[in-house]
């Protein structure tokens, strides 16, 4: 990193064009252009370039894989011949049809986004924050933030989510295994190992479905067979005694009909109602929670079209954009924002921040230490914007640069002295800092955190930059 | 008073942007993707409420024709269920097909009507479906027209 500074620095278009386009005409050069999923807040893991996504742990995926697999396996290697020769050819094909079905079932509910909301934009983020604040209280204490709409004349609360920092669309929850907010969350299933939301909920269903038709039907011919074999002279006993092996795996599918069959019909209606498990089992629409007569505003009220709405409805697109690249728009005001939730995106879109101007940041940060104190009035001064920009930006990108910039958790415990004024200005900032035309002077709540930390930590200094 | 654009790309060269109006989701009807069409007081100055409430509410339009229940989306469903949803690799679907309408419209909305007034509206698309957000645009050579435009977030440079 401190090399790009360097090339950055001695190239000559740097010296003709505008710093900002300078950097990212050298940046570009030094580094190819990301895609979105390369700076994804959320814990999420991605193949193939973005077109699989997966959740940050696979849970158990790969035993459900290999149980399915392996009792198929098992399924048409000693029980088909047999059935085949003495029942029918079909077997084996139904089997293998159903197994087919299930396999892609399940790696679609696996690798498909289950309707991730890509969290706010900083001036969205900014935009929010205003309007809870005239509307709140003048003293700074974070309220439980909810915000009450009316769906078919029903009011329904909308929780603010601090990550994502929005509020949660109706039927949006955020899952914390993931660490994203999804749409018509279900729930986080760990067999599947990725949480089950908007996109993939039919993906889950069909899955479910046909693996209870597939365990019925591998247990029915496995009956079938012990029978038939029975049947032939031998008693039961000495047929099962005949190939042992295979009978540990018959229980557990036993065992796992019911509890597929039973999740199978937990689901069935909660379709039916147009629920999710969330809702279900959070008791959101029941009666007996609400005093008043409130029932489930999302639901059409007729079976049919609640499971048509549901099963068949329009498949909405992934948001999240996995495969786009990212502009330097989205770059620049990721950099700018200076969220502490976000730093993976500072961390890998503004390379080209690091710049002269971060000497002049640590300067000026000593300056205002010494002059300011804790807590700057909030009045236009000409403090640059760099400081807000490129302190936390530069800190959690660069471990030399770190002990001059804010060390990423160092911001976390501290409590902004000066509470109203520091947000306030800090969202101006944020707003007004996309443009460099538009350096305004208010001081930030950053320039005040930036003062109180290095006050703890004196002996850092500064990195002089080579 | 807003300085007057000829055109996209001069609103991008030579103007900078001054503030941003986000459009937020109305949840009346349910999630079906709806914004709402109050006019936000930032662009009073900027655009008549007619042409901005005519442009929320086509776009309402195509979200919901995106989103209809109805025979085509049924025969979408069971033919991708019975496909194993393969059918996706290589086919579009219908919300795909309408998010395609939408951008053009904006793109067209962009050139006509948003760019010569100062403003620029962003897909929703891009912000997740959550918010339109219009950016609003100042010229750069005139400093003094910004107070106008930057009513919201308080007080400018000054």
């Amino acid at each position: 990193m401190m090399k790009n500074c360097e090339y950055q620095q001695i190239d000559p278009r740097a010296l003709s064009v505008l710093p900002q386009s300078a950097q990212n005409n050298t940046e570009k050069t030094v580094q190819r252009s990301r895609r979105k999923w390369e700076v994804f807040p959320g814990k999420n893991r991605f193949f193939c370039d973005g077109r699989i996504i997966l959740a940050s742990q696979s849970g158990v995926l790969p035993l459900t894989l290999g149980l399915i697999i392996v009792t198929c396996g098992l399924f048409f290697a000693f029980d088909c011949p047999f059935l085949v020769k003495h029942l029918t050819v079909f077997i084996p094909v139904i089997g293998g049809a159903l197994f087919v079905f299930v396999v892609f079932s399940l790696l679609r509910t696996s690798f498909t986004d289950p309707g991730i909301l890509p969290r706010a934009t900083p001036d969205e983020a900014a935009d929010i924050e205003k309007q809870i604040d005239t509307s709140g209280s003048s003293t700074y204490r974070p309220p439980p933030r909810t915000k009450e709409i009316l769906i078919n004349q029903q009011v329904v609360k909308l929780k603010y989510c601090f990550t994502c920092k929005m509020f949660r669309p109706p039927r949006t929850s955020h899952c914390s295994l993931c660490d994203n907010c999804v749409e018509r969350f279900d729930h986080h299933c760990p067999w599947v190992g990725n949480c089950v939301g908007k996109r993939n909920y039919r993906f889950f269903y069909s899955f479910i479905i046909s693996l209870s038709f597939l365990t019925s039907f591998i247990f029915g011919c496995v009956i079938t067979h012990i029978t038939l074999r029975s049947q032939e002279g031998k008693s039961l006993v000495q047929s099962i005694q005949e190939s042992p092996a295979r009978y540990p795996f018959l229980v557990i599918c036993f065992f796992s009909i019911w509890s597929i069959l039973g999740l199978s019909g937990f689901h069935t209606y909660l379709i039916a109602s147009n629920l999710t498990t969330n809702e279900d089992i959070k008791g959101s629409w029941s009666s007996k929670r609400c005093a008043e007569e409130s029932g489930n505003p999302y639901s059409y009220n007729s079976i049919i079209t609640n499971c048509c709405a549901t099963l068949c409805g329009p498949m909405p697109p992934s948001l999240i954009d996995r495969r786009g690249f990212l502009s330097l728009d989205e770059a620049i005001p990721a950099v700018s924002a200076s969220e502490i939730e976000l730093p993976p995106f500072t961390v890998k879109s503004d390379a080209h921040m690091c710049t002269q101007s971060t000497k002049d940041v640590l300067e000026r940060m000593v300056h205002s230490y010494d002059v300011h104190g804790l807590c700057p009035p909030a009045t236009p001064k000409t403090t640059p914007l760099d400081l807000e920009v490129s302190g936390p930006a530069a800190a959690s990108s660069e471990p030399s640069l770190s002990a001059g910039c804010l060390p990423q958790d160092a911001r976390q415990p501290v409590v902004p002295p000066c509470p109203p004024f520091s947000r306030s200005n800090k969202r101006r900032d944020s707003l007004h800092s996309i443009n460099p035309a538009f350096r305004l002077a208010s001081p930030s709540p950053s320039l005040s955190r930036t003062t109180f930390i290095l006050g703890d930590a004196p002996d850092n200094g500064f990195i002089p930059l080579p | 008073m807003a300085t007057e654009f000829h055109n996209l790309q001069e609103l991008r060269h030579s103007a900078s942007l001054a503030n941003k109006v986000f459009i937020q989701r109305d949840y009346s009807e349910g999630t079906t993707c709806r914004f709402q069409t109050k006019f936000p007081s930032e662009l009073e100055s900027r655009i008549e409420r007619k042409l901005f409430e005519d442009t929320v509410k086509t776009l309402n339009n195509y979200y919901t024709e995106a989103e209809k229940i109805g025979g085509q989306s049924y025969l979408e469903g069971c033919l991708a269920c019975s496909t194993a949803y393969l059918i996706f690799l290589c086919m579009e679907t219908r919300y795909e097909k309408v998010l395609k309408k939408i951008s053009k419209y904006i793109q067209e909305q962009n050139e006509k009507i948003f760019a010569p007034r100062g403003l620029l509206i962003t897909d929703p698309i891009e912000r997740g479906m959550r918010v339109i957000e219009i950016s609003i645009y100042e010229d750069r050579g005139s400093s003094g027209s910004s107070s106008g435009s930057s009513s919201v977030s308080g007080s400018t440079a000054r």
